[in-house]
């Protein structure tokens, strides 16, 4: 029977994995989600069956409870929350994550019965090792995430937040954290538990308050991974297959999740944890830039005679547009476009928005087709044969001092060729300079027109001139 | 018992929880069997490690907010430590934090599995001209 039920933890392991390989395609996307729906229920099933095994005197009470409360609150958020608040919600669930790894070390430190790792006060070394490991990681996810959370939601400043002594100060609080597991295999006390929880959480909060906001994808995508190594931590811990295979699959999403957002800023990984990007750069260049310079703007009317008579447009859409909410808009001026027999594109860069893949969900859920939406290598020599960029929230990424500045702090990044386009539409609310302070030689082209304005209001004025308002 | 039909792997803690052992032998044993899952989760985490790396490798660009969300919901599945400790019929501080966890936990589970699949419905591919 026992066998029975560890095959039961195999066969949601592969639902796991069935569930994340479903992800290469948008057609298997919602198969592979339903493996991962019922990888989960038959893990809950299974140990529910392991448990009056383990457990002598068994009470469902706090689990049905648990699960019933759990279940509503989670239920309820999923349905109500909106796209563009997507970051936000995934930073707060990663926080739950964090916390319910340190509930459960701390758990199994209390009472290491239950989990066949020793008895109170006497806990195996090893055992100890891995869930001092799962309580601290755990740790660092859930104030880590509630930082982010804070930043993307707008409680907290956006900015970095930098101040003297910042390294040294982490690097000797991630030593306390291995000094503090090392004590509480030679000493068990639960004060040594507790001093390394608070440590953790410290560290948790210390280790993202410096980061800026725009650097937010790679952080979540870190904070997945954290999350995945604490389920690891614990899976040891517990001496349980399942969590293990499950970490390391969450683990390894999130670390290649962090690469590929690195990547797509040319940065390395330890430049954005250590953080500060933007903050010395934007003080430079506000003294030390050009002002005066001509500026082409537009209004609405000529931005839709432009679209209108192209014969193809690109779409470039950035974090601004989730700010503005303009995705519906913008859908619906491209449908007109497309009316007209032009054809439209929407070019992504890697890093657009806060989250990986940010951009495409909000697009999708202003019901554009996928097959119209494309990543920076697939669409980025296409520009040199579109009449029209049209740049909407977007700015970094498409500028060329990445290329041609070696001085710049963007300074090989992968960029959006849009310059090479006929025309570059380009709405902006103000001339400021984008998230990592530099400038944007392109608002000065002769090819460059400028649409000053909220970036809905202004699809929408397009609309109406093309014709849509009737 | 129920849970004596599934004795199985369980029945070595039960015995040496007898107080038939001495203490030594306990440990020695319970020690031994430790080192031993250690070998075993380090090979399963180090493969685990690699079907992960190829299989997110695949995931197409697109699909890397709902990648995010699916994961969190999957690492919820710490859940399953979290029902050890909310089990016992006593109430301590143990079994408080295990309801905390359960309760976390399956938000999570929940939260994460249905945002995915409102994220995964809207992907629409372009509709076939008439």
């Amino acid at each position: 029977m026992t066998a029975l039920l560890s095959f039961a933890y195999l066969v949601s392991g592969i639902c796991f994995i069935m569930a994340l390989r479903g992800l290469s395609s948008p057609e298997t996307a919602k198969s592979g989600n339903m493996y991962g729906m019922f990888g989960m229920a038959l893990a809950i099933v299974t140990t529910l069956f392991l448990l009056p095994n383990i457990i002598p005197q068994i009470s469902y009470n706090l689990i049905i409870a648990g699960v019933v409360i759990g279940g509503a609150i989670g239920t309820f958020i999923a349905y109500r929350i909106q796209m563009t608040a997507l970051p936000q919600l995934v930073a707060a669930f990663h926080s739950l994550v964090g916390l319910a790894a340190v509930f459960v070390a701390i758990a199994a430190y209390l009472s290491p019965e239950a989990y066949g790792i020793g008895v109170a006060g006497n806990i195996h070394g090893g055992s100890l090792v891995e869930m001092g490991l799962g309580l601290a990681i755990g740790a660092i996810t859930f104030t880590g995430s509630i930082i982010a959370f804070g930043k993307l939601q707008g409680l907290i400043s956006g900015k970095p937040v930098t101040f003297p002594m910042q390294h040294p100060l982490n690097a000797l609080l991630g030593i306390s954290i291995v000094g503090l597991i090392v004590m509480l295999v030679v000493q068990q006390d639960v004060s040594i538990v507790m001093a390394l929880t608070v440590v953790s959480l410290l560290l948790g909060i210390l280790l993202i308050i410096p980061i800026g906001g725009a650097d937010m994808p790679v952080v979540i995508s870190m904070l997945n991974s954290y999350s995945g190594w604490a389920a690891c931590g614990i899976g040891f811990t517990l001496q349980n297959p399942l969590l293990i295979i499950t970490g390391a699959l969450v683990g390894a999403s999130g670390a290649i999740l962090s690469y590929i957002m690195c990547k797509g800023m040319n940065r390395s990984i330890f430049n954005v944890i250590l953080g500060g990007f933007g903050a010395e750069a934007g003080g430079a260049s506000a003294g030390g830039s050009a002002v005066d310079r001509p500026v082409k703007s537009g209004s609405a009317e000529d931005a839709a005679f432009i679209l209108k008579n192209a014969s193809s447009v690109i779409i470039v859409p950035g974090y601004g547009m989730a700010v503005a909410q303009a995705q519906h808009a913008l859908r619906e001026m491209c449908d007109l476009l497309k009316k007209e027999g032009v054809s439209v594109r929407y070019a992504i860069h890697p890093v657009a928005g806060r989250m990986p893949g940010h951009m495409n969900v909000l697009l999708a859920e202003a019901n554009v087709p996928y097959d119209e939406v494309f990543e920076l290598d697939e669409i980025n020599r296409d520009f040199g044969m579109s009449d029209v960029a049209f740049v909407i929230g977007a700015n970094d990424v498409t500028n060329p001092a990445a290329k041609t500045d070696p001085k710049s702090p963007i300074f090989g990044m992968p960029i959006l060729d849009v310059e090479k386009a006929k025309t570059v539409l380009f709405i902006k609310r103000s001339m400021a300079s984008g998230y990592a302070g530099v400038e944007n030689e392109l608002f000065y082209r002769a090819n460059t027109m400028m649409l000053f304005g909220d970036a809905k209001k202004m699809c929408e004025l397009i609309v109406k001139s093309i014709g849509g308002g009737h | 018992m129920p849970g004596d039909i599934f004795y199985g792997n369980y029945m070595p803690e039960k015995i040496l929880n007898q107080p038939v052992l001495t203490e030594a032998a306990t440990q020695a044993a319970q020690h031994a069997a430790t080192s031993d899952f250690f070998i075993t989760g380090l090979t399963v985490f180090v493969l685990a490690c690699f079907v992960g790396y190829y299989v997110v490798w695949r995931v197409t660009p697109a699909l890397h907010s709902p990648l995010m969300a699916v994961t969190n919901a999957v690492s919820s599945v710490i859940i399953v430590g979290a029902l050890i400790a909310a089990g016992p019929a006593l109430i301590n501080t143990s079994t408080i934090l295990g309801f905390l966890a359960v309760v976390l936990a399956s938000i999570n589970i929940f939260g994460g599995f249905i945002v995915t699949r409102r994220m995964l419905q809207m992907y629409k591919k372009k509709e076939k001209k008439a």
